[in-house]
């Protein structure tokens, strides 16, 4: 479905985005998961078209794009990170402005806006500008916006960002919908649970590069199913264990205050990046 | 086309709801100029032989079109680019750029064409001054659509709000006192008409008023609106094709 090859983008002297190969297949929920300024907006935007890449090449269905190809561009659905409604205009002419532009026909636009509306459990609110609408609201009908014109790839831009702890489930819950549809999404996102909860594959990426790619079960038991957390010398210490009694017979012999508990993918991008994503 | 009519149907749908804040904003200025220099400034003043109202309600028409026009389309795609990210949407849109560019500049025009509407309705309460010809609308038309079309650039090209104030501060301001607005260009030292007759707001001024002039000369006034929009629509459209 989605082909990145050798991608680059510089700006000057940094490098965003620095030789990112990964390929997305049909019908996946694929994310890229890093700290902020990992590169990932850079590349989502690049897929996108919004941004010029310096090299390398973006292959969609067997097609390059490009930003003046617009047979390419529908075959696309972005929510990007910001929310860019029309504000003035209420959730309906939103998504019939949307539809209009992605050159749907009368009828079926119609049809589409009111399914998705109700998808995204936004019908009630059709008529109210958007400026009114919470920033979950917003969010909820941007992915609508996004999934009208029925696009092929749907590119996530950090989706529940900025949303509090419930408006983040219930996206979550809308995000899980999207996955059983078998559409194939690219999500970025600096939140581990939800790369876990959501993605089929995970792309570990930090400082532009793509440092690990594979399931997160694979990403997990590569670094050891089992994490000690320990507290010596001032700060936190993790150590990882393929099993539960090997974490166990480690933890015996340390002192203090030790914790046992499941690996997951923030503990694998510390154990390569010495970083954490959550920070 | 649905591309174009979507873009028009958007602008449409913003300006039904603010639509009685719109129309008297595009009346303030206006109705300001008309009781500042017609009736206060210039009620003892006649220029060519006619009252000075009836010079200066064409000035200020070609006035009030290239500002509305012009701040219009320069704050839409400005703002829309630089703080809603709504530019964005149509960016990844499939809607070809020119299109685009083609709408946005329709829609800007639309604007300025509304607010000559408004002044020749309100002038034509209490005076008989302005005659209005097929040629008065077509230059009134191109003259909204040369703006429309050079707020389009400066929105493109110009990234910052601040900036945008020193651009109408540097070209759109001096054009609209210097261009034969209030007095005739006559009355300006020659190095400075030749200057000034290369803008276009004084080929509109000057057509709009139609004093005797021949039909080359007619003529001439309405080809240099077309050039320049020709010429603003084609930076407009390339640009669009390339900005981030």
């Amino acid at each position: 479905m989605l082909e990145i090859i050798d991608l680059t983008k510089k700006y000057k002297k940094l490098t965003a985005v620095d030789a990112l190969n990964l390929t997305i297949k049909d019908g996946e929920f694929f994310g890229l998961l890093g700290p902020n300024g990992a590169g990932k907006t850079t590349t989502v935007r690049m897929i996108s078209t919004l941004t010029p890449k310096t090299s390398g090449d973006i292959v969609i269905g067997g097609e390059s794009i490009d930003r003046n190809l617009t047979s390419i561009k529908a075959k696309i659905g972005v929510v990007p990170q910001q929310n860019n409604l029309e504000n003035e205009m209420s959730a309906w002419e939103n998504l019939e402005v949307h539809g209009m532009l992605y050159k749907m026909p009368k009828e079926k636009r119609r049809q589409k806006i009111d399914e998705m509306l109700e998808f995204t459990e936004l019908t009630d609110r059709k008529d109210d500008l958007t400026k009114n609408f919470s920033g979950g609201m917003k969010r909820k009908l941007m992915i609508a916006r996004a999934l009208l014109h029925e696009p092929e790839l749907l590119l996530l831009d950090e989706p529940t960002v900025g949303l509090d702890a419930s408006a983040r489930r219930k996206m979550w819950d809308l995000l899980k919908r999207l996955k059983s549809n078998g559409l194939t999404v690219l999500l970025t996102t600096h939140y581990i649970e939800e790369a876990e909860v959501l993605c089929d594959r995970v792309g570990l990426i930090d400082k532009g590069k793509l440092l690990r790619l594979d399931t997160p079960n694979n990403l997990i038991e590569e670094v050891g199913k089992i994490t000690v957390e320990y507290f010596a010398d001032g700060k936190t210490h993790e150590e990882f264990f393929p099993t539960r009694e090997k974490a166990n017979e480690y933890a015996g012999s340390l002192e203090g205050d030790v914790r046992i508990r499941p690996s997951n993918l923030e503990d694998v991008f510390l154990k390569f990046t010495n970083r954490r994503v959550e920070s | 086309m649905s591309g174009l009519y979507g873009i028009l149907w958007q602008e449409f749908a913003v300006f039904k709801r603010k639509f009685v804040a719109t129309s008297i904003s595009f009346l303030i200025s206006p109705i300001l100029y008309l009781v500042a220099f017609g009736w206060g400034l210039g009620s003892g003043v006649e220029i060519d032989g006619g009252s000075y109202m009836a010079f200066i309600i064409p000035g200020i028409i070609g006035m009030s079109t290239m500002m509305t026009s012009f701040n219009n389309t320069a704050s839409t795609i400005n703002i829309s680019r630089i703080f809603y990210k709504t530019f964005e949407d149509y960016m990844i849109s499939p809607i070809n750029m020119t299109v685009y560019t083609l709408g946005k500049i329709i829609a800007g025009a639309f604007y300025g064409i509304y607010s000559a509407f408004l002044i020749i309705v309100l002038v034509s309460v209490f005076t008989t001054d302005l005659i209005i010809t097929p040629y008065f609308i077509l230059i009134a038309l191109l003259n909204c659509f040369v703006f429309s079309a050079l707020g389009f650039l400066i929105g493109l090209l110009v990234n910052s709000h601040s900036d945008m104030a020193k651009f109408t501060s540097f070209v759109i301001t001096p054009m609209s006192f210097l261009c034969g607005t209030f007095f005739p260009i006559d009355k300006m030292p020659e190095i400075l008409r030749w200057f000034i007759y290369l803008l276009p707001l004084t080929h509109t001024n000057i057509a709009l008023r139609l004093t005797g002039e021949t039909a080359g000369q007619m003529v001439l006034h309405a080809g240099v609106l077309v050039a320049y929009l020709i010429v603003l629509f084609v930076l407009g459209a390339r640009h669009c094709k390339k900005v981030e």
